[in-house]
Parts: structure tokens; sequence; C-alpha cells
């Protein structure tokens, strides 16, 4: 019958996705089931929402979409469904919008354990539960062996942006400061740990968090934040890069303010990687007046999410559209944009 | 960090500035002309760029970028051969990752890999050895590169390859040599180079003697060196100590890693499986004699280039590059009439500019842009 569970050991199969029976039963007994959302449920084929819930809340919506296809799918602190939802929730949060709706896309690779579609499930469930957010519309596909890598996700989200709010990333003023929430890199270093590579004693594990509820209580303090992103692919680095271009203006950054752990700072002594080019999953850096530093700083490390605050730099009018960084020496050189992917150096 | 913070003491790196810039007046005042002092390696070169070394340097300094980057040398016609390997259907290609971006004449190992050749990225030779192991239906070739540094761990790969009796296992042999070439640059006409930071790595493999050479024959002064920004500022220092004084020797900045004699069973494997070729091309430097190493008949069985008779093509560099110039000092690297327009890290022309470790692409990613064009118009090159 559609609602039977599934027997142990079980995989998906190209039946799942042929609009039959199987794939009635994987919907309704995993994702409906997982998800538990009353939208969801109605098995409509969109969701629906009343503007007078939005009105409400703000005078914009902002609009995302977003695609997982991170392998391995689980690693030392996370997993493909808590970054599928927590990436999107983010990319909304860092507009100023408050994240209320995501959808749900999934590519399957046929063979994928049924197992490993629950726990992924479930990841998203939490995830979204913690993000105070709802999974509402999705989509299944599974596709022949080989077609994909095991199990990619695109999400897409809905949120309201409260009037007033007004963040760009071309906002930065000169005399402005830039503050960052944390520790530098650990999502990157998290996965160049976990592909086994390199049999590492220590374990790093992933920085993956939603960061909607820090971003609002900023917000609250300071609503004049100029500049405010995710640092994720690219890295801090990219994110300055773009507020520089955007702004015209430049970037000064001292290399002894970042802060950055020990053991992420040593897999890439050893790899010849650079932490600022490092991807990062629950990570904002924000540009915002000088004279707001104090109280967003006290606030954020206070906050969950940003316990290891930081300010690490400052904006100055040239030269501009570049990255400075201020070594421990006193010298400076450029941060420029990431060309290609970041390979290992050889000696 | 344990190991690391201590070579990185902002407050030593300002003494050692001091007693650099003090010394450095006094032979300025001798001489009249800033001195040319080269970093062989790459590594140093990386360090210099990271750190903003230069800066903190007089005028009366110039450092040179030396040819100390496997990666940039490579010649374009070896990587063509990567990609022709690489393209076997039976062949899982290993190699080190920033080799993957090197432009041949064609393609890079990446742009193979995305068209479909089975490319890998490894960290060790013996990586590939377990990939071999994994996979006996595969020709699993490792591409081994480097200078003397990288040389130990091939050969100890190949002599464990020959012990299991592994027949799905080959190298392709890019090693090069850091003597000959040492040699080569103090030979050429337009050679200005005042001293030498050697190579620490390499020299923790082939110990202090082999560098003796270029103090009693070319009385140039030499520092063996290690890759932390203090290592280089000491080791500056200790080549303008021996200028000063007027004497040159091989002195070994990096003891806590180089022993005097090197390393006997790194050198060991070495000769037992490695013997000099004739000569070896150098992307930027052209053939130079000794310069590189094959493997020796006894372990043919694990040399791709005898297991597929290669193409072997030889591709000369663009006429307009003029890396040659400046790895010899002859020129900087933001005077070379391509820099930064025709040639730059995104589509290299020249050696110099392929890896992060070659001078020009440490001067275009590292370097004030807005200062460099400055420099470029002073020295009427046209931008």
């Amino acid at each position: 019958m559609s609602n039977a569970p599934f027997t142990p050991g079980q995989t998906i199969t190209m039946a799942h996705g042929s609009g039959g029976k199987a794939m009635h039963q994987l919907i309704e007994s995993l994702f409906v089931a997982t998800f538990d959302d009353p939208q969801l449920s109605q098995l409509e084929d969109q969701a629906r929402f009343y503007f007078a819930e939005m009105t409400g809340a703000g005078d914009r919506l902002a609009f995302t979409t977003d695609s997982y296809v991170v392998d391995p799918l689980f690693f030392p602190g996370g997993d493909i469904g808590q970054l599928a939802v927590t990436g999107t929730v983010n990319d909304l949060a860092v507009g100023g919008a408050r994240p209320l709706y995501l959808s749900c896309g999934m590519i399957i690779e046929e063979g994928l354990p049924i197992e490993t579609l629950q726990a992924v499930a479930q990841s998203m469930k939490r995830s979204a539960e913690t993000a105070g957010v709802s999974i509402v519309t999705g989509d299944t596909k599974v596709v022949p062996r080989g077609a994909c890598d095991k199990l990619f996700i695109n999400t897409a989200g809905v949120g309201v942006i409260p009037a007033g709010i007004q963040i760009e990333a071309g906002g930065a003023k000169p005399g402005d400061a830039i503050l960052i929430n944390g520790y530098l890199g650990d999502h990157g270093a998290a996965i160049v740990d976990a592909r086994g590579e390199l049999a590492m004693e220590s374990q790093i594990e992933t920085d993956c968090q939603p960061l909607n509820h820090l971003i609002a209580d900023m917000l609250a303090v300071c609503p004049d934040i100029r500049c405010l992103r995710d640092a994720t692919r690219g890295g801090l680095a990219t994110v300055l890069n773009e507020f520089a271009a955007a702004g015209n203006c430049c970037m000064q950054i001292e290399e002894q303010a970042l802060p950055i752990r020990t053991e992420v700072r040593g897999i890439c002594e050893i790899l010849g990687l650079d932490p600022l080019y490092l991807a990062n999953e629950g990570k904002l850096v924000a540009v915002v007046p000088a004279q707001a530093v104090d109280a967003l700083l006290d606030l954020m490390r206070a906050h969950p999410a940003g316990a290891h605050s930081a300010a690490i730099g400052c904006v100055a009018g040239a030269p501009a559209g570049r990255v400075l960084i201020k070594t421990a020496f006193g010298s400076q050189r450029i941060v420029d944009t990431l060309i290609g992917e970041q390979l290992p150096r050889i000696c | 960090m344990k190991y690391v913070d201590e070579f990185r003491d902002p407050e030593r790196a300002a003494a050692l500035q001091q007693r650099i810039k003090h010394l450095a007046a006094q032979i300025f005042a001798r001489r009249g002309r800033p001195l040319q002092l080269m970093e062989f390696c790459g590594g140093h070169t990386h360090t210099i760029f990271r750190y903003g070394i230069e800066q903190l340097l007089p005028d009366s300094i110039e450092l040179v970028h030396g040819p100390g980057c496997p990666v940039c040398v490579l010649p374009r016609g070896r990587v063509d051969d990567c990609v022709a390997l690489a393209q076997r259907p039976e062949v899982i290609f290993t190699t080190f990752g920033d080799a993957m971006r090197v432009p041949g004449s064609r393609q890079s190992l990446l742009e193979a890999k995305a068209a479909g050749a089975d490319v890998r990225m490894v960290y060790s030779p013996l990586d590939a050895l377990a990939l071999a192991r994994k996979h006996p239906s595969r020709e699993v070739i490792f591409f081994a590169l480097g200078f003397e540094t990288t040389m130990p761990s091939t050969a100890l790969t190949v002599l464990r390859a020959a012990g299991e009796n592994i027949g799905n296992f080959s190298l392709f042999c890019n090693h090069i040599t850091t003597v000959p070439t040492i040699k080569a640059i103090l030979d050429s006409a337009d050679m200005k180079i005042d001293g030498f930071l050697a190579p620490g790595h390499v020299s923790m493999v082939v110990g202090e003697t082999p560098f003796h050479f270029v103090c009693d024959h070319y009385h140039k002064p030499l520092v063996i060196t290690g890759f932390e920004p203090l290592d280089i500022l000491q080791s500056l220092w200790m080549l303008l100590r021996q200028i000063h004084g007027g004497y040159c020797s091989v002195e070994n900045q990096y003891s806590r890693v180089v022993a005097s004699g090197g390393n006997d069973a790194g050198l060991n494997a070495i000769h037992q499986v490695f013997e000099l070729r004739e000569y070896f091309e150098w992307r930027g430097l052209g053939s130079i004699d000794h310069s590189g190493v094959r493997i020796r008949e006894q372990y043919a069985a694990f040399d791709a280039e005898r297991k597929f008779s290669l193409v072997n093509l030889q591709i000369a560099d663009p006429k307009s590059c003029q890396c040659g110039e400046v790895l010899k000092g002859v020129i900087r690297p933001w005077q070379c009439k391509v820099f930064g327009e025709q040639c730059n890290p995104q589509k290299p022309l020249g050696a110099l500019m392929v890896s992060s470790e070659g001078a020009c692409a440490a001067y275009y990613n590292f370097g004030d842009q807005q200062a460099l064009i400055r420099l470029r118009e002073e020295n009427g090159v046209s931008v």
C-alpha cells in the first residue's frame, strides 16, 4: 500500500520518479511525512499564501534560489540537507529579509539508499525549524546512474523585507567598518578533511548555521547596515571584492584581526590554501557605520551565531575597487578575486 | 600555531629589517648601485609576496625571482604529452593539484578532464600507487614533477611498486635538478645577480656541498634559506653580511631542517631509480644540460615515456614572452612588454604567469597594480 514503510536496505529506483505508485509512496511517506507542513500535505501543484500574512512583516518580497551538490553528502557537523535549507535562508537574510517559505527540488541518482534520503530530509526539517521557515512545495526527479552524483538539491526561498531596510553591495562608504561573525574557513576545511584524502588527526566541523535571527537582531540595533553578504564559495576575499567593486571603494583588512581556528590554519599551511578564499556556510560579512561597531559587536558576541565576532578592517576611498590586507609586518598586499579553483601547491 | 608563529614574529622582523637597512646603506654607499639578490625557489617567491617582504627592504636591494617553480618552467610540449596520456581510455592520470592548470599548446589537464579524461588530483605518489592497486585493469600514471624535494618520494614509490610487482603503475617523469640550472643562470652573459637565497627543501635532500661551486667558481655568496618570513629576512641579512665583509661562502640559515650532508636515504633512492638526462627543456630558459632526470633502464617498466612512446614535441615560447630576462634579473616582471595585458593569470603566455609561485603571477596577484603601472610609465614601457 502507498503508506507502507520502506524496507531496510531499500534503494531508489527509476520507478520512484515515474509518476506511479512508487513515486507517490516516496513523496507521501518520506517527504510529506518528514517535512510535516500543512501546505505541503495538500499535495497541490503550488503553495498558496495570503498577502495579508506578509504585508504586516514588510513592504517588499525577497526571492532567491540555490542548488546544492556537495560531495560527500554527510560531513563533520553537517550534511547536504542542512546546507540546502541554511544556504537559502541565509541568502534571504543577508538582504535584510525575514525568511518564510522554501521549496525543495530533489534530483536523485538511482541506487541511492532510501535511508540516506530519509536522513537528509530529517536534517532539512530540523534546519527549517531552527531557522523558523516552512518547506511548502517540492519536486522529485530520479535520474539514471551516472547522470547525477547521488543527490542534488535545489531550494528556493521567499521572505519579506521590513520597510526602511536598504542593504546593497554598493553601499559601503569611506570610514565604515567591516565586521564578521566568527571563525573563517571552517566549512571549506571540513570538506577537504571529510574527503578523507589527508587522514588528519583532528576533525574540523562545518560552520553551517542560519544567520537570519542574528541579522534580525543586528538590524534592530543598526537599521542602516550598508552591505551584508554570507561568505560562501570564494570566501571572505570574494565578498570583499564584490563590495569594493560595487561601491567603487577600497576594503582594507588587518591580517591579525581575522578570526581563524588553529586547525584551519594548519590545513591551509599543509596544502598551501588561503583561508581568505575558503568557503563558509554560516558567516556574514557586514559593512556598518563606524559609530555602530561597539553596539553591534556586543550584540553579535552574545548571540550563539556570533560568539567569535570581530571587526576586521575598514573602508577607504582609494585604491577604488581593491581589497588590501595589512600583514603583521606592516606591509600591504592586494587580495584579488580567485582565478579558477584553489589548488594545493606542490612544494 | 606552534613552529609557525615563532617564525612570523613582527618584532623580530622589525629588528632584522633595521639590520638589513644599516648594512645595505653601507654597501650602497660603496657600490653606488642596487644589489640584485635572487631567491631561486618558488616557495620563497610566494613567501616574499604573501608577507610583502619587498616593501620592508630598502631601494638598494632588488629581489630577483628565480626559476624554482617546477610548475611554471614545464614546457608546453610536456603538458601536451600529459594530456595525450590522460586521454587514453585505459589511463587514470594522477597529478599534484597545481599542475592541472598549466597550459599546453592546446589544453591544460583541467580542460582535458572536463573533456572526459580521467585526471585525478593526489597529494602524494603513494596515493597514485594505491589507486593502481585498487584498479588493476587500469594503467595509473603519476605525473612526477618537481626538483630534488619531491624526487625521493617518487623514487621510493617506484621501488615499492617494483617490490610489490605492480604492473599497472608508471611515472611520467619531469623531475628537474637545481644545480645545473643555477649554473646556467650564472653562465649567461646578461647575468647581474650578486647573491643567492638557495632553496631550503632541495637542500634538505642534497645538502650543502652541491652549492659550493657558486662561491668557489663564481664568487657569489649563497645562503640556504627556510620558507617563513623571518627565514627570508635573516638570510638576506646573512647575504649582506658576506657582501659587506667582502667574502663568499655557503651558509645554512635553515639548519633546523637542512643537514650539511643532506638526506642519505633520500639520495640513495634517487640514485637507485633515476639518472641524469643529457638535457631538459625549460619553459622560459630553453634547453639546459643535465637539468632533468629520467628513470633508469632497470625500472623501465615504470616509465610512461617508454611504455607509451610519447611524441615529445618541443614547442617554443611565444616570441613576445620575456620570461628568460625576468628570470635572470635583466628586467623586472612589470617591465615585460606583455605583463598584465596579453599575459595574465587567466591566460598566461609565459612561464612566470602560470602558477602563484611564478614571479609575474605573484606581482599580478599580490602587487600594487597602480604602482606597477606608474613604474612602467616612468620606465618608458608602453601600457
